[in-house]
């Protein structure tokens, strides 16, 4: 797939960059003119990998994460965010609805919203490496 | 985000503003806890009407205030969700535990 446009940005795992790093997202998706749905769904989904950056990765500690966005051709969109933090012991039982190693003011639900608001979700994960979640969405024409 | 709390016979309403996420549910969530402890409320409603953003950090904040709330014997009320904080409530299945009024 031939890549039409591109956005890349690094940033502090701060909580207060969540509405940052979605909002950047979306305005930058805003070029294929997508429905109020499509950027919601994208932003949520952002908004979920994001916070699990800074709440799980780095445990609310100082870290980077990497924000790649790739505009393809046929308006498909994949958005890439990594991290360089704990990692992910069992990928498939994190990704099961309601499990979190968060406490009681995680829902254990960020995977599960990133899956069903996009087209793809992929999880790549190392043990004391970090964690990339790419996420696949295509954005039909209006 | 904002949170303005009031308190009228039984029942606590919290009109929240803005969008909910894990960085501004912590504010959201003690101010609301504090008023649960000291009012003892039968019902708490969560309007929803100016909140334009939610992902399942709200989903969390919903939870605790809603085991918070049965734990003294009452119920949790959702009112004017948009469309899209709709879709993540019933995902998370909020429906089966709150009721969710929608209106225009
Ligand atoms: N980037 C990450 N780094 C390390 N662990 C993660 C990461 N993302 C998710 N996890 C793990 O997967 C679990 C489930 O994540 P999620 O579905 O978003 O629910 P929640 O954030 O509410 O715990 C987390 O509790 C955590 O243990
Ligand atoms: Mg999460």
């Amino acid at each position: 797939m031939k890549t039409i446009n591109k956005f890349k940005m690094q940033l502090c795992a701060k909580s207060t960059n969540e509405s940052f790093a979605r909002a950047s997202v979306g305005a930058f998706i805003a070029q294929l003119d997508p429905t109020i749905e499509e950027i919601s769904d994208i932003k949520t989904a952002v908004s979920e990998a994001v916070t699990n950056c800074i709440v799980h990765a780095y445990k609310e500690q100082n870290g980077d994460i990497y924000i790649t966005v790739k505009i393809f051709e046929n308006n498909k969109v994949k958005i890439i965010i990594r991290d360089k933090g704990c990692g992910i012991v069992d990928i498939k039982k994190a990704m099961e609805p309601l499990y979190t190693t968060g406490g009681s003011e995680r829902a254990g639900l960020g995977f599960a919203v990133m899956e069903s608001f996009t087209d793809k979700l992929r999880v790549i994960s190392k043990v004391g490496k970090g964690t990339t979640v790419t996420l696949f969405k295509e954005i039909k024409s209006k | 985000m904002e949170c303005k709390l009031n308190m009228t016979d039984d029942t606590l309403t919290a009109e929240l503003d803005g969008e909910i996420d894990h960085h501004t549910a912590k504010n959201v969530r003690e101010q609301i806890d504090l008023e649960i402890d000291t009012q003892t409320p039968k019902t708490l409603i969560l309007d929803f009407s100016d909140i334009t953003f939610m992902d399942s950090s709200g989903i969390g904040l919903i939870m605790g205030r809603y085991k918070k709330i049965k734990s003294i014997g009452g119920k949790v009320k959702i009112k004017n969700p948009s469309p899209n904080t709709y879709r993540v409530l019933k995902l998370a299945g909020m429906d089966r535990l709150a009721k969710i009024e929608r209106e225009e």
